[in-house]
């Protein structure tokens, strides 16, 4: 069925198709209305779930958690301030290997105060042991999110993931959408079935407390999910193409990067603008890329350095800062193309701050300083 | 409800609570009223710390941890939780110390009766953080040394009187609160089945004494727990329907009694 919808509603379609159980939220610009559609979709009987009205984010998380540990598959959503506000929870729920999906519309954090995107809010949280997908499109929320529950509760994986789509650009921007059929997604994603839950036959407990001879081995064990992660993204992605005729790339997503000598690494819808420039300085002759980090988290080195194996120059553009230093992308990309025996060199570009727009000519100005550089 | 008719099955086995720690002596006669068929949901309070570490569960029955602002949002997500498996019969208890019921658990408390979930909210009140080394809480009674609250030339222990959280539950319109004493157990486990029976938010409110938080023998926990009530400093009541009532103490001992065997308070004596 195609319907035309944003990134907000796609979401929300997609959690009714995932059969989400249990929803606990919080409203929060840009991400309300993600919220609200899946409230109007139980209120007029077309999803049947356990819709929590909590007093905050950081109660949302928590009430997921409970109801995850419990069985159910849950739901939540946030943005910014918000997420600040579930960093606890965040650590918490990953360190308890809970599998749930979260949706951030991503937008600036305060102060000065936003309610417009960058990626400050979920770059934030890149240590909190989450798998971090980000979006380009409207049905890039939708897929992922479908895929994002296959990924979460794999037995090799069980880490929650976080998908990220930009606040109002996609979060509030209608396209075309395919929207799958309910028959099709039930036989993509199996209903969940938690190895250990919350049961008077077999008591266990979840969120337990661990000394310093054990505590490390846990945080290993959580490592190690993720970098199994990478490969199970890949194949939920390849699975998902069968199922519905799309996918996105897996962990990175490359666009004519195989001979160029500039390649653009982005998150996020930014990347659509990105293309449109590729193409028009590839018609005059300059060999340039643009390569879309699809996994923030599990971070795609292997990939990457596959990606930009013909670059001179890659430049990264952050929608995001770490204050102090540089973006935080430019650092990953960095240490991951480091100790390579002839590395392209590595520049930063930080961008869109608080919704700033990013126009074509800016992303073509960047280009032109990496042909320009000396380095 | 007599002693000697409880369950002689023990739901609390292998804590490593202190010798006459009146919180787990709470928490094991209400799962004695409360049977295996009962999830309890706690926080990183001296209750986690002393029954599940890794690979202790010294409960019979399944252990939910959360952080500290979250138990009765956790709690939620559990009946939500249980509801979809058609397992509504279990009863759903939080459980907190002081602090994470009248200080940093209280929004999320709030929001849960507000919601009307059904569930049991046991506070067991030793009136300070006592597992992060005896810092006041705001159940803090007046008066008492605390290591946030020392006595020295500028400051008398607390100079704050203890938050009243019965009263801000009933101003909920909760069905049922009461407060209770591990030193009256017939009382306190008549409210533990009263809770249990009532459809909706329950909310008890425990005096557990703490030998090491408040200075004093670990063979006074009871004592001092009825000494509490006997003398007015611990007030047993009910909110029910409405209506508040409170147990009348016909003739309380001199207060002295029951601050003078406490180390927290020796300052006033």
């Amino acid at each position: 069925m195609r319907e035309y919808l944003n990134g907000n509603e796609a979401v929300a379609h997609a959690v009714r198709l995932a059969r989400a159980e249990v929803v606990a939220a919080y409203p929060i610009t840009p991400q309300s209305t993600i919220v609200e559609e899946i409230a109007a979709q139980i209120a007029r009987g077309e999803m049947e779930a356990e819709y929590i009205r909590v007093e905050s984010e950081h109660a949302a998380l928590a009430a997921c958690f409970g109801a995850a540990v419990s069985g159910s598959r849950v739901f939540t959503a946030t943005s910014s301030q918000g997420l600040a506000y579930m960093f606890e929870m965040l650590h918490y729920v990953s360190g308890a290997r809970i599998p749930m999906v979260m949706a951030v519309a991503n937008r600036g954090l305060a102060a000065p105060w936003t309610i417009w995107a960058d990626h400050q809010d979920s770059v934030s949280c890149r240590d909190t042991g989450w798998i971090q997908l980000y979006v380009e499109t409207a049905q890039e929320a939708l897929d992922t999110c479908l895929q994002a529950y296959k990924i979460a509760e794999d037995p090799r994986v069980l880490t929650p993931v976080m998908l990220c789509l930009d606040g109002y650009v996609l979060s509030h921007t209608e396209e075309i959408l395919d929207i799958p059929s309910q028959e099709d997604v039930d036989r993509f994603l199996p209903p969940y079935r938690p190895q250990v839950l919350v049961d008077t036959r077999r008591p266990v407990v979840f969120g337990v407390g661990a000394g310093p001879d054990i505590y490390p081995s846990f945080k290993k064990a959580q490592q190690e999910a993720m970098e199994r992660a990478k490969e199970v993204i890949k194949r939920v992605d390849e699975e998902f193409y069968a199922f519905f005729g799309r996918r996105y790339g897996g962990l990175v997503e490359e666009y004519r990067c195989h001979d160029a000598e500039v390649v653009l690494v982005t998150l996020g819808a930014i990347t659509g603008t990105a293309r449109e420039v590729v193409d028009s300085l590839r018609r005059e002759g300059a060999k340039v890329g643009v390569l879309r980090l699809r996994a923030l988290r599990p971070f795609p080195v292997e990939d990457l350095r596959e990606s930009v194996k013909s670059a001179r120059v890659v430049a990264v553009l952050d929608r995001n800062c770490s204050f102090g230093y540089e973006g935080v992308v430019c650092t990953e990309v960095k240490a991951a193309l480091f100790g390579l025996k002839q590395p392209p060199s590595v520049i930063g570009f930080v961008a869109g701050l608080g919704g700033q727009d990013i126009r074509k000519e800016n992303i073509e100005g960047i280009f032109r300083s990496c042909f320009n550089s000396d380095v | 409800m007599k002693i000697r008719d409880l369950p002689e099955d023990e739901l609390v086995v292998g804590s490593f609570a202190c010798a006459g720690c009146g919180g787990i002596l709470a928490v094991r006669l209400a799962l004695k009223i409360l049977g295996p068929e009962t999830v309890i949901v706690t926080t990183p309070s001296c209750l986690l710390g002393v029954t599940t570490f890794y690979p202790q569960l010294a409960f019979k029955v399944p252990c939910v941890n959360v952080t500290f602002p979250s138990t009765a949002a956790a709690v939620s997500g559990v009946v939500a939780g249980l509801k979809r498996r058609g397992k509504e019969h279990i009863t759903v208890l939080g459980i907190a110390g002081d602090g994470g019921t009248v200080d940093i658990g209280l929004q999320a408390l709030s929001g849960a009766i507000e919601r009307g979930d059904n569930f049991i909210f046991l506070c067991y009140d030793n009136e300070a953080y006592m597992n992060t080394g005896v810092q006041r809480s705001g159940s803090t009674p007046l008066g008492a040394h605390t290591t946030t609250t020392p006595v020295g030339e500028m400051l008398k222990g607390e100079d704050r009187p203890k938050k009243d959280m019965l009263r801000i539950v009933a101003a909920h319109d909760i069905p049922y609160a009461a407060t209770a004493s591990i030193g009256y157990p017939q009382d306190y486990l008549r409210k533990i089945q009263k809770a249990k029976e009532t459809k909706g938010p329950a909310y008890i409110q425990v005096l557990s004494p703490c030998p090491p938080g408040w200075g004093y023998p670990s063979d006074l926990t009871v004592h001092l727990a009825r000494l509490a009530v006997q003398t007015g400093a611990w007030t047993l009541a009910e909110y029910e329907q409405g209506k508040l009532t409170v147990k009348k103490i016909d003739h309380p001992k001199p207060l002295r009694e029951y601050l003078s065997l406490q180390a927290r308070f020796a300052h006033l004596i």
